[in-house]
């Protein structure tokens, strides 16, 4: 399974498998990974699940949807290298994808 | 002191099917939610947006899910109390009083939690002095818009709302409109009058850039903002407007002694019952082993919770199952027995 990497803000991190086909946000919901509230529950709908992406990812993401910019524009202290880690889909070509969790999601 | 047999906190889907189903079943209720409209996420998250999995209709959109079942609970007359909040809840002998924030107090044996993942509350700026400013010279919705007349306002934000004010105040102020990219997401008519407003000088925009900091006394003076490439621009201001929309928070329902589970409430799934007697919950904001966060299910939970709620609400009475169908009972009460 292809491993995620999520950056606490607080600096601590986990490598956490994370099967084909979930988010990374529900890779993090469901290990427990404090920090993304994801409270639409995968919707594009309240930028809860806000994190920002080794640059290096960046491109090697699956680009995104209309609506992920403007949600972006609501969340907590938003980067150029924001995502929504709901619209973030698992996959072999992500083995090894680092994120890094916001200090807050609002 | 309102009475009622059940007090709905939430008027999202979930919340206005269970009224519905307490109607049927002949249980009358009250609905307080702290939006100032019905609907709760449907309304306020996805009014346009479709959805293709309610049973038995193949699309519709929030706002229109919202409007049928306002018009199925049609008959019950239930009586809303919108823009307000529930703060405190106590438990006086077998019954639940409880307080909102403006001071309005019910008394109930049941409370049936509907709140879906919390009130909506504004979404605020990063920067930790602006709490200090907040209500003074810092605003995330506008009450009174005449104490802008001849000042300096900085707006942040690239949706309806930061647009619509920057265009409205731009009449008797001196505008900033600051974003955090190039693209707006306000309505296209709008974005072309900011452009026009900017071009006779009525307004100045500022993209790509955040608001880095706040500097005042009593009043905010000036607010430095960064740029994506981390230059730093300050500007002079009296006032400073922030709309990033809502974000949903639990708010006091934490205090009222129900079992949690991060943002959700523990419930049993045979009527949606808290660890307190009388407290439900039911729809996103219950938690239980398997559950799905969607509108169907918060129907399901909202029609077995309405009947827990029967034995607290008529002790001394037996609640038949039937159907709305062949119900003289339940017809009688829809107001459509012949």
């Amino acid at each position: 399974m292809p491993k995620i990497t999520y950056i606490e803000n607080s600096g601590n991190s986990q490598i956490i498998e994370v099967a084909n086909g979930l988010s990374v946000m529900e890779g993090a919901v469901q290990n427990d990974i404090p920090g993304i509230d994801a409270d639409c529950g995968g919707g594009m709908a309240c930028a809860t699940c806000h994190v920002y992406v080794k640059e290096k990812w960046l491109d090697r993401l699956p680009k995104k949807e209309d609506g992920e910019e403007d949600m972006l524009d609501m969340a907590y202290e938003p980067k150029r290298n924001s995502r929504l880690s709901c619209q973030i889909i698992v996959s072999d070509e992500l083995d090894g994808l680092s994120v890094s969790i916001p200090s807050k999601q609002g | 002191m309102n009475k009622t047999d059940a007090l709905i906190i939430g008027a999202g889907p979930t919340g206005l099917f269970c009224a519905h189903q307490l109607g049927l079943i002949g249980l009358n209720c009250e609905i307080v939610d702290n939006l100032d409209k019905i609907g709760g996420q449907c309304i306020e998250l996805y009014p346009d947006k479709p959805i293709y999995d309610i049973p038995a209709i193949p699309e519709c959109t929030g706002e229109e899910l919202t409007n049928n079942l306002i018009k199925q609970i049609k008959p019950f007359n239930i009586k809303f109390h919108l823009n307000e909040r529930v703060e405190e809840v106590k438990r006086v002998n077998n019954k639940w009083i409880i307080k909102t924030n403006k001071n309005k107090e019910f008394e109930t044996p049941n409370i049936i939690i509907a709140g879906g993942v919390g009130s909506f509350e504004p979404r605020k700026f990063a920067p930790k002095e602006c709490e200090k400013y907040e209500n003074e010279s810092l605003f995330y919705s506008i009450k009174n818009k005449s104490i802008f007349q001849d000042k300096t306002i900085s707006i942040f934000g690239g949706s309806d709302s930061a647009l619509d004010w920057a265009i409205e105040l731009s009449n008797k102020s001196k505008v900033n409109l600051i974003h955090r990219r190039d693209e707006f997401t306000g309505a296209q008519l709008s974005v072309d009058k900011i452009k026009e407003l900017e071009k006779l000088g009525k307004i100045k925009i500022f993209t790509k850039y955040q608001l880095n900091s706040v500097k005042g006394e009593q009043n905010i003076k000036s607010i430095e903002i960064k740029h994506d490439d981390e230059s730093l621009e300050k500007l002079e201001t009296d006032y400073v407007l922030g709309f990033f929309g809502l974000i949903m928070k639990l708010g006091p329902i934490v205090n009222w002694g129900l079992n949690l589970n991060k943002k959700t409430i523990q419930v049993n799934t045979e009527n949606f019952e808290t660890n307190q007697n009388g407290i439900f919950a039911i729809g996103d904001i219950c938690t239980y082993p398997g559950k799905l966060k969607l509108i169907l299910s918060g129907f399901h939970e909202g029609a077995l919770a309405a009947r827990g709620c029967f034995k607290y609400a008529r002790p001394d009475e037996k609640l038949r199952f039937e159907f709305s169908t062949t119900s003289k009972a339940a017809q009688e009460r829809l107001g459509v027995k012949k």
